[in-house]
Formats: C-alpha cells, sequence, structure tokens
C-alpha cells in the first residue's frame, strides 16, 4: 500500500518506488504477481482508456482465479482499499460484489475482515476511518454483499448510542453523523427494500438532533450573522441534505455506482448477514471529534463561470465536498499534486470547480479551533491553483477576497487574522498587485472598523515580507494614514545632553558598551547612584539594580546599539543576558524591560515580538510578566493590533509546549523505571551484575524553556529520586501554567466588565468594535487552548466565572464548556 | 517533495554517506536564490509560517560582509524543516522564486560566498542580469561598473 498511503519518512528516505523495488528485486515470481495483483487493484478505475466496469470486470475474474492462493493477502488489500481510498467506495464494493457472486465463502470472509477493522476504528477513536468503513460496508448492500435488513440493524444499534446517559454529547453526535453520512450512499436501497426501519431510524435521528444542545455553535462560527448564508453547525447541516435527499426519492447525481451495470449478476449472489456490533462503551479515554459549522461563503448567485453550484441543503453539495476534501487529505504533503488533483476532480463538469475549491480550502483554513494544515499549506497550493488555472483562480480568489472584505464586520476574528496573513502572503506572490482604490470607502470608517483594520494589518504584514517603502508605492496616495509606521527605533537617549534622568546613565552605557565592556562591568555601574551630567547624584540614591530608570537606560541603550539587526539584537542579548536576569530578578524589573523594549520599538512590531521570544526563552522575563503587561494601562492603545494578540499567543503557547514536553518526559524516565525495576526484580536468581550491564544506558533529556532537548547522557538507570525531580518540576511548571491562565482571563473578565459598566452608565450600547474584538479574543484564548484550558476549568468555573459575572461574559465560559460535554 | 535534492556540498569534511546521513536528519535548511537586499526580518517572516526558527545564519560576502544572496535556517524539528520544502520551496520572496535545500548543519566559516570575487559561485559565472544579485556576473563584468545595490527605485541602471 505503499504507493498509496503517503508514508512520507519512508518516501524522503529511499524515494517513492524504493520500497517497492526492493519487494521486487525479491525475484521469485509468485512475488511478482502478488506485486502486479496490487498494483491492478490498486489502480483499477484510474485507467481511461477502457470503462470503470470492463476493468473491474477484467479484475474480478483475474482475483477469482488466483484467490486460492493469494486469498489473505487479496482480503487484506481490498479492506485497506475500503479504509484509505474513501473516493474510491463504490469501485471497490462493486469488487468485491463481484468476487462475491463467483464465491460466497470469500465474500463472507471478506465481511468478517471489514466489521473487524469497523470495530477496530471505533475501539482506537480512528473517528474518520470508522466512518468511511461503515459507508463502504453500507456500499455492500448495494453489491447484494451484504443483506439490506441486517445493516439496518447495526444502524439502529448505532443510533441506539444517542439514547446513552452520562456520556458526552460530542459521542452521540459522532455515531448520529456517521449513520447519517451512509445514507446518501445505501439511502435509496434501504428505502426500496425496507422502508419503515429506515423511517424509524430517520425518526430517532430526529428526535436527538431537535433535543440536543447548540450551545456551542457560536463560538465555532465564523460569520455572526446569518446574513446571506445561515451558517449550521455540521449534523444540522446534513440532516437538512438528508431531508432534501429523501424528498427527491434518495437520488443524487455525484456517486458514481459501477454496480448498477453489474445487477444481473450481482442479484444473483447471496447476501451475508453482518454479525452483531455493539458500540464499545463510552471511557475516559475516548476522545471524539470536535463539532463544526460549516463554511458556507458562495451560492449559485456568485459563481459566474457557467455551471450551478449546489444548493446549500443539497446533498451534491455535501458529496462534493467531502470528496475535494478528501483529495486535500491524500495530497497533503506535495502541493503540486494537490492542486493536480483537485482540478482533476472527477465531477468538474458538473459543478464550478474553482469556486468550490476556494469555498473547501477557505473552510479548512478557517477552521475552529485549529485549521488541520499549515496556513502556508493553503496558501501556497492556491498559488500552485493559480498556474493551472489561469484564466479562472486567480478571477475566483479576487473574487472571493472581495467578498470576505464586504463581509469583515461579520468575521470571527481568528478567521480575520488568517484572512489577513493569507492575503499578504498572496500578494507578496504576485508583485503585491491588487485593486486598493475599490476599498477607499474604508477610508472613512471609524479606525476600529474592522474594514479600514484590514487594511492596515494587511499593510503591516505585507511590509514584513518585503520593506516599508514598497508600502508606499503600491497603495493610492489617500491610504497613507493606513500605511504602517516606518520600522525604525525610536531611542530617547539619543540627545546627549537631554534632561533625562537616565542620560548621564544611558551615556556611561553607550560608550562602555561600544568598547567592549564586560557583563560584570556593567552590573557593577548600575549598581551605583543615578547621577546627572554635572555628577549629582539622583536622589533619592538608588544602589538598587532594578531602579526602573536604570533598567530602561540600560536596555534601551543596549539595545540601540544592537538595532541593526535580529542577529545583531540576539548576540547582544546573549552577551549581556546575567545583566538582563539581574535586573528581572524582581516582576517590576521584568515590567520595565518589557516597557522600555516597547518603548525603544514600538515602531516596529516585527522586531518587538521577536526580542520579546527571545526573552521568554533565555528565560529573562516570565510568562506572566508578558501577559501583565499586554494588560497594563500603557498598553491600551495598543491592545486591538494584531501583533499583541501574536504576542500573547506565543507566549501562552510556550508555556503549553513546556509543560508538554515535562509531561513526555516524565512519563518516558517512569517508564524506563517500572522497566529496570521488572528487569532487576526478574534477575534475583542470576548474576545481576551481567543483568545491569546489559541494560544500555539510556539518554534522557532535559528540557531548557527555549525549546531544546538537552541531552544527559545517562550512566545509570533511572533512579526513583530522578523521577521524583521530574515530578516536581513538572508540578511547578503546571502551576505557572495554571496561573498564566488566571492571570489571563481575569485581566479580559476586568477589562470587559469594566467596559459594560461603563456603557451601562453613560446609557450608551456596550456592542462597540472593542468589545465585539475583545470578546473574540477571549473565545479565541479557550478555543486555541483549549485541551491546557480543560484541566483547570474547575477553578476558573469556582474563582473567576462566577454566577455573578455579566451574562455577556459568562457566556464565552460556557460556550466553551459546552464544547466538549 | 520534502525529498532530498541531487545537490551536494563537496567542502563536506566526511564522506558522501555521512553526508547523506546529515542530511536526512537534518533541521538546517539552505536558501537561495535570495536578492542582497532581501533582510533577516523578511526571511523570519515567511519562514517562520512553518514552524519556530531557531536561528538564522544570513549569508555574507567573504570579504564585504555584506549579504550576498543566501542564507541558512535552522528549525528546532525536522517536520518543520520538511514543511519549509513543500510550501515554501519554489514560491516567492523580494518577487524572486526562492531555492530550499537540506543542509547537513551550519559550521562556522560556511556563512561567506565561496566565490573567487567574495559572493556565491554562482554570481562568478552566470551572464545574466540580474538587479537583486548585484547586476551582471563578476565575469560578465561591463567594463563600467554598473552594480547597484539596494531598492532606491531612482537608482535604476542605464538601459
Amino acid at each position: 500500500m505503499s504507493r498509496r498511503r503517503v508514508h512520507d519518512s519512508y518516501e524522503d528516505v529511499y524515494g517513492a518506488d524504493r520500497g517497492y523495488k526492493k519487494r521486487r528485486r525479491g525475484g521469485s515470481e509468485s512475488n511478482d504477481l502478488e506485486d502486479r495483483l496490487e498494483s491492478l487493484v490498486l489502480k483499477v478505475g484510474e485507467n481511461t482508456t477502457s470503462t470503470i466496469e470492463s476493468n473491474l470486470e477484467g479484475l474480478a475474474s483475474v482475483l477469482d482465479g488466483d484467490i486460492q492462493n493469494f486469498k489473505k493477502k487479496v482480503l487484506k488489500l481490498l479492506v485497506e482499499c475500503a479504509v484509505n481510498m474513501p473516493e474510491k467506495c463504490t469501485i471497490y464494493s462493486t469488487l468485491v460484489g463481484l468476487l462475491n457472486a463467483k464465491n460466497y465463502n470469500f465474500g463472507g470472509e471478506f465481511v468478517e475482515n471489514i466489521v473487524r477493522s469497523f470495530k477496530d476504528s471505533l475501539k482506537n477513536n480512528s473517528w474518520n476511518e470508522a466512518r468511511v468503513v461503515l459507508r463502504f460496508i453500507g456500499d455492500l448492500v448495494n453489491c447484494h454483499v451484504v443483506s439490506a435488513s441486517s445493516f439496518v440493524q447495526l444502524m439502529g444499534s448505532l443510533l441506539d448510542v444517542t439514547k446513552e446517559d452520562g456520556v458526552p454529547n460530542v459521542r452521540k453526535d459522532w455515531y448520529c453523523y456517521a449513520v447519517m453520512s451512509c445514507l446518501p450512499w445505501v439511502g435509496r436501497e434501504l428505502y426500496e427494500k425496507r422502508e419503515s426501519p429506515l423511517e424509524m431510524l430517520l425518526t430517532t435521528i430526529e428526535v436527538y438532533l431537535n433535543k440536543r444542545p447548540k450551545k456551542h455553535v457560536n463560538m465555532l462560527r465564523i460569520w455572526s450573522t446569518d446574513v446571506p448564508h445561515p451558517q449550521e453547525e455540521y449534523l444540522e447541516c446534513l440532516w437538512n441534505q438528508i431531508k432534501k435527499l429523501k424528498h427527491d426519492s434518495w437520488t443524487e447525481t455525484i456517486i458514481p455506482r459501477p454496480y448498477l451495470t453489474f445487477d444481473n449478476v450481482l442479484c444473483e449472489a447471496l447476501q451475508h448477514n453482518l454479525p452483531p456490533i455493539v458500540p464499545p462503551p463510552h471511557h475516559n479515554a475516548c476522545v471524539y471529534p470536535m463539532p463544526w459549522v460549516v463554511y458556507r461563503m458562495f451560492d449559485y448567485t456568485d459563481v459566474t463561470d457557467g455551471h450551478i453550484m449546489p444548493g446549500a441543503h443539497s446533498i451534491e453539495r455535501f458529496l462534493v465536498e467531502e470528496h475535494l476534501q478528501q483529495i486535500i487529505d491524500m495530497s497533503c504533503k506535495n502541493r503540486k499534486e494537490c492542486a493536480t488533483n483537485l482540478m482533476n476532480f472527477v465531477h468538474k463538469n458538473k459543478v464550478p470547480l474553482e469556486y468550490c475549491i476556494v469555498e473547501v480550502i477557505f473552510s479548512l483554513m478557517f477552521h475552529q479551533p485549529k485549521p488541520k494544515y499549515l496556513e502556508v499549506m493553503f496558501g501556497s497550493v492556491f498559488i500552485e491553483l493559480s498556474k493551472l488555472s489561469t484564466n479562472t483562480m486567480p478571477l475566483v480568489l479576487a473574487q472571493t477576497t472581495e467578498i470576505l472584505y464586504s463581509r469583515i464586520e461579520s468575521m470571527h476574528v481568528c478567521a480575520f487574522d488568517r484572512f489577513v496573513s493569507w492575503f499578504a502572503y498572496h500578494l507578496s506572490n504576485f508583485k503585491f498587485s491588487w485593486s486598493w482604490q475599490e476599498w477607499a470607502d474604508c477610508l472613512a470608517l471609524d479606525p476600529e472598523h474592522p474594514k479600514p483594520k484590514f487594511v492596515r494589518e494587511v499593510l503591516q504584514k505585507a511590509m514584513r515580507l518585503s520593506f516599508y517603502e514598497r508600502m508606499r508605492d503600491i497603495v493610492p496616495p489617500d491610504f497613507e494614514p493606513l500605511l504602517p509606521e516606518k520600522p525604525e527605533p525610536k531611542f530617547k537617549y539619543a540627545i546627549e545632553k537631554s534632561t533625562l534622568p537616565g542620560q548621564f546613565l544611558s551615556n556611561t552605557l553607550l560608550t562602555k558598551i561600544r568598547n567592549k565592556t564586560t557583563p560584570e562591568d556593567i552590573i557593577e555601574i548600575l549598581k551605583e547612584p543615578l547621577m546627572s551630567e554635572n555628577g549629582e547624584i539622583m536622589e533619592p540614591a538608588d544602589i538598587g539594580i532594578s531602579n526602573p530608570t536604570k533598567v530602561d537606560a540600560f536596555v534601551q541603550t543596549l539595545l540601540f546599539i544592537a538595532s541593526k539587526s535580529f542577529s545583531h539584537a540576539f548576540a547582544a542579548i546573549t552577551k549581556f543576558i546575567s545583566v538582563f536576569k539581574a535586573l528581572g530578578e524582581t516582576d517590576d524589573g521584568q515590567l520595565q524591560i518589557l516597557r522600555s523594549t516597547f518603548e525603544l520599538w514600538s515602531a516596529d512590531q516585527q522586531m518587538l515580538t521577536v526580542l520579546i521570544d527571545k526573552m521568554l526563552k533565555t528565560q529573562i522575563i516570565e510568562c506572566s510578566s508578558v501577559a501583565n503587561w499586554i494588560f497594563s494601562k500603557d498598553m491600551i492603545p495598543e491592545f486591538t493590533k494584531l501583533y499583541i494578540w501574536e504576542i500573547l499567543s506565543l507566549t501562552i503557547n510556550k508555556m503549553s509546549r513546556h509543560v508538554d514536553r515535562l509531561t513526555r518526559e516524565l512519563n518516558e524516565a517512569r517508564e524506563k523505571l517500572r522497566t529496570t525495576a521488572a528487569i532487576s526484580n526478574s534477575s534475583d536468581d542470576s548474576d545481576t551484575e551481567t543483568e545491569k550491564a546489559e541494560v544500555k544506558p539510556r539518554q534522557l533529556t532535559t528540557t531548557t524553556f527555549g525549546g531544546q532537548g538537552v541531552p544527559m547522557d545517562v550512566d545509570d538507570n533511572v533512579t526513583e529520586e530522578m523521577v521524583e525531580r521530574m515530578e516536581e518540576k513538572l508540578e511547578m511548571a503546571q502551576a505557572d501554567q495554571k496561573n498564566l491562565f488566571l492571570i489571563v482571563f481575569q485581566r479580559f473578565i476586568m477589562i470587559l466588565s469594566e467596559h459594560l459598566v461603563k456603557c451601562d452608565t453613560d446609557d450608551r450600547p456596550f456592542d462597540t468594535y472593542w468589545y465585539k474584538y475583545t470578546v473574540g479574543r477571549l473565545q479565541q484564548v479557550f478555543l486555541a487552548h483549549h485541551e491546557q484550558v480543560q484541566k483547570y476549568s474547575s477553578t476558573l468555573e469556582g474563582l473567576l466565572f462566577t454566577q455573578d459575572l455579566d451574562i455577556h461574559i459568562l457566556e464565552v465560559f460556557h460556550q466553551f464548556l459546552a464544547l466538549r460535554s | 517533495m520534502a525529498d532530498v535534492s541531487s545537490y551536494r556540498d563537496q567542502h563536506f569534511k566526511g564522506s558522501r554517506s555521512e553526508l547523506d546521513k546529515l542530511l536526512h536528519l537534518s533541521t538546517t535548511m539552505y536558501i537561495g536564490n535570495l536578492a542582497f537586499y532581501t533582510t533577516e526580518g523578511q526571511i523570519y517572516e515567511l519562514f517562520s509560517k512553518c514552524g519556530d526558527i531557531k536561528r538564522i545564519v544570513m549569508g555574507l560576502d567573504k570579504f564585504k560582509k555584506t549579504p550576498c544572496g543566501f542564507c541558512f535556517i535552522e528549525y528546532y524539528i525536522r517536520e518543520d524543516a520538511e514543511n519549509c520544502m513543500r510550501f515554501v520551496n519554489g514560491t516567492r520572496l523580494d518577487d524572486r522564486i526562492i531555492r530550499t535545500d537540506w543542509d547537513a548543519g551550519f559550521l562556522e566559516g560556511r556563512q561567506y560566498g565561496r566565490g573567487k570575487t567574495g559572493g556565491q559561485v554562482r554570481d562568478e559565472y552566470r551572464t545574466d542580469y540580474d538587479i537583486g544579485r548585484g547586476g551582471y556576473g563578476k565575469n560578465a563584468q561591463p567594463k563600467v561598473d554598473m552594480i547597484i545595490f539596494g531598492r532606491n527605485k531612482d537608482a535604476l541602471p542605464m538601459e
């Protein structure tokens, strides 16, 4: 299967074909035949010179002839195809149908195997796999391999999960979704053969959908309004599509059904009954897929290429979208292949292909909480698509950008970030050419309105990918107010003779640092009381090193000297790290370091972000200081700028990754301790010395906060003491993490409450742009870090998100709880 | 798409198979065809889309110590570097198609161009006029020095 399944590391090391050839070199005739059979099976349906039907007929005969010799291999292969190539479901089900017609026992064995595969997927929480296998089993009903009655029974017992008590909703949701997603394939057949049991299933589904809570929807939707397109939760959407499908007598126009051609052969076959399948019970380790809101951006009125976009509630829309997503999943590591496969979509003549592709890719890009793939993956695929579809794709992308811009007021801030990022990146690959003038309407709007904000942030990001002067060139002159500031340092001590309190110290430090003085020397200078130019000691005489003026003078002066590039700044920080650490010993010291860095570099958001990242890595400042600084009064004017969110985000992520790493290392160490204990226990009777010597010394890594694991050579085995130390380290880190979240959430609550109260007293509407932005960011903290935040929900509930809080703020917390309930 | 290319560093101190092994484990990328005026900041911005960058080492002219159109990027994890090969290689930075490739690992000294005149070898021999890389190649220099650095659009060469 290595040809189809992307075993990427395998590919990288040996090249895609090498493994395949390696087997061939084995040389025996039966190996050759096996390989040929495998190749035939994998590629069935891809031969364009003959029809699928004749392909299948031929292949079925070949396999049938060889079944005796290769039965196990063929069975395994066919199950793998069913699991890994869901887009070819009906091709393989037909093949199985033909084989079953020729050989009833083989059919029975296949059914056993596919059922086992289904059960395994359920047990392993491989939900998507389970869903496509279930659908395949359903399709086997169409091919007369499985009896309709036993499949209906299976669907019934799966739907029984929706009646379970005390289990997470997401569990019930999944089982419902899995059953529903079989219906486009097998609905018709069940309707014809088993109408009333089918009706009962549909009723069960409807009852479940009506009573399930949908609190989470508001947190997951990208568009806050249903105008012009309703944003439906995924189960609701599919149900509407199923209802319409039923209304259309279960006929649809997308799914290819090669088995229809073979009906005369297949209907002679004997069917098998499925063994009873019981859904594995829920237990705490089970993780179910998170719900999502279906992303809708286009309808038939948007399409100008002559095709009809299937309606939002047509099953065709669902099928096309799912298929396109499967193509992307398959070629997600090769952007050229991905683009080619998308443009070769088998139904490209039935739908407006570029529009469908663009909507699917944006839905993946905007997916909450996190896109499945890197944003740059989508961006680069769009570039490849633009090369393949030179006449249409660029136009559709431009139209998309216009549509998104026009609706940007109702776009969630999470998606806003990604839209900004994508657009700036896309422009950078196309000479920044864009008809900005069409957006001149944004200039007259409140600067906090999403439209001018979007343009400002795009220009900021575009500047980072190019340079400042270029931005002036690419926009019309009246866009000047939206241009970013010229990114250069603002050194307050630039004037040697100024009367600033830190001026004399700065002058001293400037000379010393330029003359290559040592960090120790600098620390000594900083311990002296501050002096003015004429040598007078400033009162009160402070020999403390964390005096804010001293900190400010040092930080700004050093970083100004090193302002030429990132490398210069990093080198300076590294060289003088002992000074920084001394200054940052207190919380106030750390806050001042941040303030001073900001004062110097406020015009260069990128440099500021990168410096703060470096300071976190080198542990000059703690995550909590960054959080406190972001929410401080000084930073209020900056709060709604995207880079602030980037800084907060990277800070929380660093903390989370640190905790994850320590957890992993602790588990590894514990495991090692367990196995060495087992070994030494079992060697009680033998020569203990030899046993111990045979156990290889293992390399453990100890983590620095910066992100690397530093390998630590362990001569002895892991000791209890080491594990204890790791446990302590982890506990401390978790305490820090909890503290960080508490600070962040508390600060959000404070600023939002203040705003709500103030608007209430002033009798103003509270729904300002600032408010919407800030609530969006609060939601984003929950969503982006939900796995980590989960751990602390009860503390959050007890301490912060209490009943007395304003309902608007409390609502966000409840939406978060609803996500996993 | 994250495969090792056919380029092998001729100055590598070690056997070919050692080099290959390092390339398959490396988290260091070589980036080529940059403009001389492309900054560290631009490189950070684009390449951090693939993951956290550990450090960037700008490639420098051996004599002038100014950027000469290449750099090394070190990621922390292999997967990030692989994504760089998959999604950034062959796209544009400063309007130029840039090339990314695996590197065996940065060593002091490798940040300098190996061309005779201080820049990269390829700039010694190329015959095209590339405004982002100092104009003509060194061997194809016309008598009057027409090398243009920087981006000031007023400093266009005479046609």
